[in-house]
Order: structure tokens, then sequence, then C-alpha cells
């Protein structure tokens, strides 16, 4: 039965989704939720070839004190560089951020992470043929994922 | 409540360094309160920085990004009176956003 109440409740339904705000990309979320870069990497690479690059720009301390807050700073010359991307491999899942690129932003961008340990901290820069990529041993004095 | 998106920039030789404060809670879900309960996760998932309307770059973040977010990127072809946005939204379906003219 159609109760009144019904109707009210599907009608707030439609007001609470029509409010969402625009969202301009389809998340990678199996990307986000993957608990190991093997997965990481299928699921936003696929078959594309990865290879190990000095081109790129990689700071990041080596000694992180606070793994809360690790300053990353990523750029490159490489061209046609369309995404960029953080992962630190010993999180609970390694993909931190990513950082798409549209014609006006040269690959250069920053970012603060939080690690929960020492770990392999990879820079990996994506064209459309492409991942160029490299790394950094960081170590963690003080965990950042409330451990 | 959310809180608005900091911005600074500057234009040097053309190109404009566009840095970004948002004010969150970037809870990951995995931290416990002071009586052992787990804090439900709460973080930005996306970030959309337009440049005089276009978007220059968009951003998407899992909860390892650290709490109060700082970002910075560039954009190429910059001048005075150019405008910057930039917007984000989280998990929960929140949102908030900042502009800036620049000088």
């Amino acid at each position: 039965m159609v109760t009144r109440r019904k109707i009210m409740h599907s009608i707030m339904a439609l007001v609470a989704l029509s409010t969402l705000p625009f969202k301009i990309l389809a998340r990678a979320n199996k990307a986000f939720d993957a608990e190991n870069i093997d997965i990481v990497f299928k699921e936003i690479f696929g078959d594309l070839p990865i290879v190990k690059s000095t081109d790129i720009k990689f700071k990041i301390p080596d000694i992180a004190e606070n793994g809360a807050v690790v300053p990353v700073s990523i750029s490159t010359n490489i061209p046609g560089v369309e995404a960029i991307y953080v992962i630190v491999d010993e999180n609970p899942n390694p993909l931190s951020a990513s950082f798409h690129l549209g014609p006006m932003s040269p690959a250069d961008i920053s970012v603060r992470v939080k690690m929960g340990r020492s770990s392999m901290v990879r820079a990996m820069v994506k064209t459309r043929d492409k991942v160029y990529t490299t790394g950094k041993e960081v170590k963690v004095t003080i965990g950042g994922c409330g451990g | 409540m959310t809180k608005p998106v900091k911005i600074r920039t500057k234009i040097k030789d053309g190109t404009a360094s566009i840095k970004a404060l948002m004010p969150h809670v970037m809870e990951t879900g995995t931290r416990r309160d002071s009586d052992g309960n787990i804090v439900a996760a709460h973080y930005i998932e996306e970030v959309v920085c337009r440049y005089n309307g276009e978007v220059a770059m968009t951003a998407e973040w899992g909860p390892s990004v650290s709490k109060n977010p700082y970002m910075a990127f560039k954009v190429r072809g910059a001048k005075p009176g150019d405008v910057v946005n930039i917007s984000w939204t989280d998990n929960l379906g929140e949102s908030a956003q900042g502009e800036m003219t620049l000088k």
C-alpha cells in the first residue's frame, strides 16, 4: 500500500540525491580500497608499462619525525603527463592521493600524507602510453595512523 | 559546518603557484577514541581546481592524506585578474570551496 508517509520518504530521498555535490571524476574506489600495490597498479594503470625514471623530481624527507604529516612534492618535465600518484607501500591502503592534470597545469604538485610506519614511498607519473616512477625509503619515528 | 578553502597565489614568469589549505578532520576510519570505539572514516575524496572557470586539476584522495590537507599546484599562462576556485567533496557528501583573484 502506498501511504502518504512512503511518498514523503521517496520525495525526501530524491531531494537528498539532487543536492549531492556534482562529482567530476568516477572515483577509483577499487584502487583506493586495495591493500597491496599490485592491485593498486592494476586498477589505475591496467596494462601500461611501468618504468623507473630519473626525470622525476621527488621531494620527501628521509626521516619523518611525525608520520601524520609527511610533505611530498613531485614535479617532472616528462611531456604528456596526465596524472600523478602518491603511493605509500606499507600503509593499510597504499594509494594515498592522485592528481589529474588538465592542459593548463604543469606536472608539479605538493601534498602532505600520513605514514603508519617506515615505508617505500612512490611517485608515479602517468602518460598516455607509459607510467614513470621513482621511489624513496622514508623512515618514520612516530606513526601517523592513530597507532 | 565545513570551513572554506584558504588559497594563496603568486605569479612568477607567467606561471601561477597556487597553494590551498582545507580545514578537515581526515579521519581514516581505523583510529579509536579514548573509549576504544572506532572513529568513523571522514575524509575528502575529491578536490576540483578551476581556473577562470575551467577545470585545471582534479585530485582524488584517500583517508591517508594528512589532516587539514595542504596542496599546491601550478597553472601556466597566468595573469593578474585570473580567478582560481578550489572545492572539495568528502565521503559523507559534505563540501566546501574557496575562491581567489590573482594579483
